[in-house]
């Protein structure tokens, strides 16, 4: 990947709204070369999305509850963890799931509208899984920081209008 | 002698300088709201957080003694490494380099450390707009050389050459420049560095920028062959580091330099903060990958900006450095303090005109890019607008 690519991808990773003619000049390109890039990089599957992330606490009516769970598994024959992976993430709930060093084996981040949504989840979908051994499930109570992203209204410029 | 003035009680040296040239825009920009400010001489970056954490660990410590006058060793050996890595300029942390109070401390004590009254100090403008106070205050002259923007804002040899007298004692430039961006490469300046030599001059090198330029490496004069020996480098940790409140800068020359250099800068300054130096040796061993950063976002908003102005009429050339564009505003028919003020009251966007940073200014108007792309795209929507309106 060349230099150009990677610039690319680190600025529409900070934003991907950014105005393909405001990127073309930022890393000095045409606009033609720029659109060509981007399409390449998501037919790579490099780019896999774009998306916003959102402050939902901001948003009463649509509260949701975020839970981590550290789910012990029984790797299976042939096919190691990635058979179990697989069943897990296919759950539309299911928002982020890792394969971790360590006590437990995988991480499964959830969201749910309630926590008894995520209680059901993991009662009735997760622990139920034949390779599952156990679960321990941890609730989120405040995001400080996602992806990133500082969740708090951002430092002010503190400089004077006009320095020498 | 000449008996002293009755009722004047400020001295000569200080009566003869001129309060800054951007006073005026200063309160005028002050005193209104919403205005999209060009005109910041800084980062808008804040400083990086494991450098402030240093600073707030150096106090939970009890670091809050003096330190050595030169600045703490182990700091300064951390800048000898730097400076060895960066740019290839191997000096000797116990004798040859000075931290200061801010590269403005370090051009002050070099200044008052090499002049004699009536000596003469090139200044080569537009430059920053200390530099001719500190000759007149450290009881020199200074002559101003003007760079123009057909040569890029660069020292040609031959201007250099005219200027010189039997009482010039040194020159000084500063690259990357504030306010033009402008750089110079190793064979521009062994052309200036011949001249230095033949007539026996010093240089203060201001070297505050040379992490952030854009195209190529920097080039200190002090790599020249010869030069090493007639050179003052100031730099500090203001620009790259994100760190101008910190008021923490650096000198660095032969030792004859610094050991006079040093004399003034024990009794008037002692020695520079202690947590700011503890904050400095985080900055340098830990703190490089976030100028990298730093210096990348500087360049995508130099290309976004400089193109921007070529699109809406206001020639630019390409700054190779520092957070500056110096595009000209010739074409509008307006001198530059007419072009400040006006766009300053009728689009409330700050900038700071050219002719404050000496001969060579005038025509152009000097403003930062170190402002948000959202900041840059909307000043360059009102400065369409403006130059339009002029049509
Ligand atoms: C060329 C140049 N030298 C020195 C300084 C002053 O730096 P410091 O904050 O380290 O005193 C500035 C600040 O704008 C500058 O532009």
């Amino acid at each position: 990947m060349d230099s150009k690519e990677k610039e690319i991808l680190q600025l529409i990773e900070e934003n991907s709204r950014i105005a393909v003619d405001t990127l073309a000049k930022m890393v000095d390109l045409s606009e033609e070369e720029t659109v060509t890039i981007i399409k390449k990089l998501e037919e790579q599957k490099v780019i896999l999305g774009y998306s916003a992330v959102i402050d939902w606490t901001k948003v009463t009516e649509t509260e949701t509850v975020t839970a981590m769970i550290d789910v012990k598994v029984t790797p299976k024959r042939g096919v190691g963890f990635d058979d179990v992976a697989e069943r897990i993430y296919r759950f539309p709930e299911v928002r982020a799931l890792y394969l971790m060093s360590g006590a437990y084996d995988l991480s499964v981040v959830i969201e749910g509208k309630t926590m008894n949504e995520i209680a059901r989840f993991v009662s009735q979908k997760l622990s139920t899984i034949d390779s599952v051994l156990s679960t321990t499930t941890h609730f989120q109570l405040k995001k400080y920081k996602h992806d990133g992203v500082v969740f708090s209204d951002g430092e002010e410029d503190q400089r004077i209008v006009i320095t020498p | 002698m000449t008996p002293r003035t009755k009722g004047i009680r400020t001295s000569k040296l200080v009566n003869e300088i001129q309060p800054s040239g951007i006073r005026k825009f200063f309160d005028l920009a002050s005193s209104m709201d919403n205005i999209i400010s060009l005109g910041v001489g800084e980062p808008d970056f804040i400083t990086p957080w494991s450098v402030r954490e240093a600073c707030i660990s150096s106090l939970e410590r009890g670091y809050t003694a003096y330190t050595a006058n030169a600045g703490m060793l182990e700091l300064r050996v951390e800048i000898s490494n730097y400076l060895k890595k960066q740019f290839q300029l191997p000096y000797d942390p116990k004798n040859e380099i000075i931290v200061t109070v801010g590269a403005s401390e370090a051009l002050d004590i070099a200044l008052r450390a090499i002049v004699d009254p009536g000596d003469e100090v090139i200044v080569v403008e537009p430059t920053f707009v200390s530099y001719a106070p500190l000759v007149t205050l450290a009881g020199g002259k200074p002559v101003s050389v003007g760079t123009s923007v057909e040569a890029n804002f660069r020292l040609m040899p031959e201007q250099l050459r005219a200027a010189i007298t039997p009482m010039t004692k040194a020159i000084m430039v500063s690259f990357p420049n504030n306010p033009t961006g402008s750089t110079m490469n190793y064979d521009e300046l062994e052309a200036i560095a011949k001249i230095v030599e033949e007539y026996d001059l010093l240089v203060i090198s201001d070297e505050i920028y040379a992490e952030m330029t854009y195209d190529g490496n920097h080039a200190s004069i002090a790599n020249i062959p010869g030069m090493r020996e007639r050179t003052i480098i100031i730099s500090g940790f203001s620009k790259a580091f994100a760190m101008t409140g910190w008021r923490l800068g650096f000198v660095i020359a032969p030792s004859d330099i610094t050991s006079a250099m040093l004399k003034i800068h024990q009794y008037t300054m002692m020695c520079a903060s202690t947590m700011a130096q503890h904050a400095a040796i985080e900055a340098l061993q830990n703190g490089m990958d976030d100028v990298g950063k730093m210096v990348q976002s500087y360049k995508q908003r130099r290309n976004y900006f400089v193109k921007s102005f070529d699109e809406i009429g206001l020639p630019c050339h390409v700054p190779g450095g520092a957070f500056y564009a110096f595009p000209s505003i010739k074409n509008t028919g307006l001198t530059s303090d007419q072009f400040a003020e006006q766009l300053l009251l009728t689009e409330r966007v700050a900038v700071v005109p050219g002719h404050v940073f000496g001969s060579g200014g005038e025509g152009h108007i000097r403003c930062s890019y170190a402002t948000s792309l959202d900041n840059l795209k909307e000043a360059v929507t009102r400065i369409d607008r403006f130059i339009n309106t002029l049509k």
